[in-house]
């Protein structure tokens, strides 16, 4: 049972924003005490998706909220957008398969940063990524 | 508009990123450290890190890119002073930035670079000696 402490809305349409957005999630982590490894890996998890926001669906908003289960603290990201939306979310989280001209290490990447991962997505209505770190997770 | 500054030692250009990279400013900074070595005719790149708390994909490759377009202009490339957690991060992400060498800070940067280009460095020794030295 994940709980949800607090909420904050965050939108992200230009460079600056999210520059912003990083900021905010680091303050949320330093909050509930996350260690220095695992706010780098959330914050670089945020990082990677926001960029994939931009891109691809020219932006959308961010949901930072505290969330507990039990004794565990941790922060939750809910990456909305209303882009094109991805037609093969299996062979978008492929190691190695991009769209664009990138890696292809985001989605997949991202996933192995952080505790819990959940993508959704429709063509043609937009994408959902959500996910979890815990504070000692 | 912010600006990495380049700074020019000898055969080598010394780049300190103060700052956490977003995609622009790291973009710049690969086309103006790629267009330095063509202009200085530098023959070794070293990027401090030290102050950087997060390197993402899209970082990492610009990395690469520097190192990869630094070598075909003959120039090596050192990144030092990465931090702990940007090194877990960076190869749970999967990018264990391949090519590209690293040392632990700034001097043994500098020393691993001398040592990559030693040879090179002699014959450019003896050349500005000869300059100088009026023959018979």
């Amino acid at each position: 049972m994940v709980l949800s402490l607090s909420k904050d809305t965050v939108q992200v349409l230009k460079e600056q924003d999210v520059v912003f957005l990083k900021n905010r999630v680091k303050e949320v982590a330093v909050k509930i005490k996350m260690g220095l490894v695992n706010q780098t890996r959330l914050l670089t998890a945020a990082s990677e998706l926001v960029r994939n926001m931009m891109r691809y669906a020219n932006g959308g908003v961010c949901q930072i909220e505290v969330v507990s289960s039990g004794r565990n603290n941790g922060v939750r990201l809910i990456f909305t957008d209303k882009g094109p939306g991805i037609p093969d979310i299996t062979a978008a989280m492929r190691d190695g398969f991009s769209t664009g001209k990138s890696l292809g290490l985001g989605l997949p990447g991202t996933k192995r940063l952080v505790n819990e991962f959940d993508i959704k997505s429709k063509v043609g209505e937009g994408t959902t990524v959500t996910i979890i770190k815990w504070a000692n997770g | 508009m912010d600006k990495i500054p380049i700074l020019r030692l000898g055969n080598f250009l010394l780049v300190t990123i103060q700052v956490d990279l977003y995609d622009r400013l790291a973009l710049n900074l690969e086309a103006d450290l790629v267009q330095m070595v063509n202009k200085t005719n530098a023959r070794g790149v070293l990027i401090d890190i030290s102050a950087v708390t997060i390197v993402d994909s899209f970082m990492g490759r610009i990395i690469g890119n520097i190192a990869s377009m630094s070598k075909i202009l003959d120039a090596e490339t050192v990144v030092v002073g990465m931090q702990p957690a940007v090194a877990i991060t960076l190869i749970e992400l999967g990018l264990p930035l391949k090519g590209v060498h690293t040392a632990l800070d700034m001097e043994r940067g500098m020393s691993l670079l001398k040592s990559m280009i030693d040879i090179d460095g002699e014959d450019i020794d003896q050349e500005s000696t000869d300059d100088g030295i009026i023959t018979q």
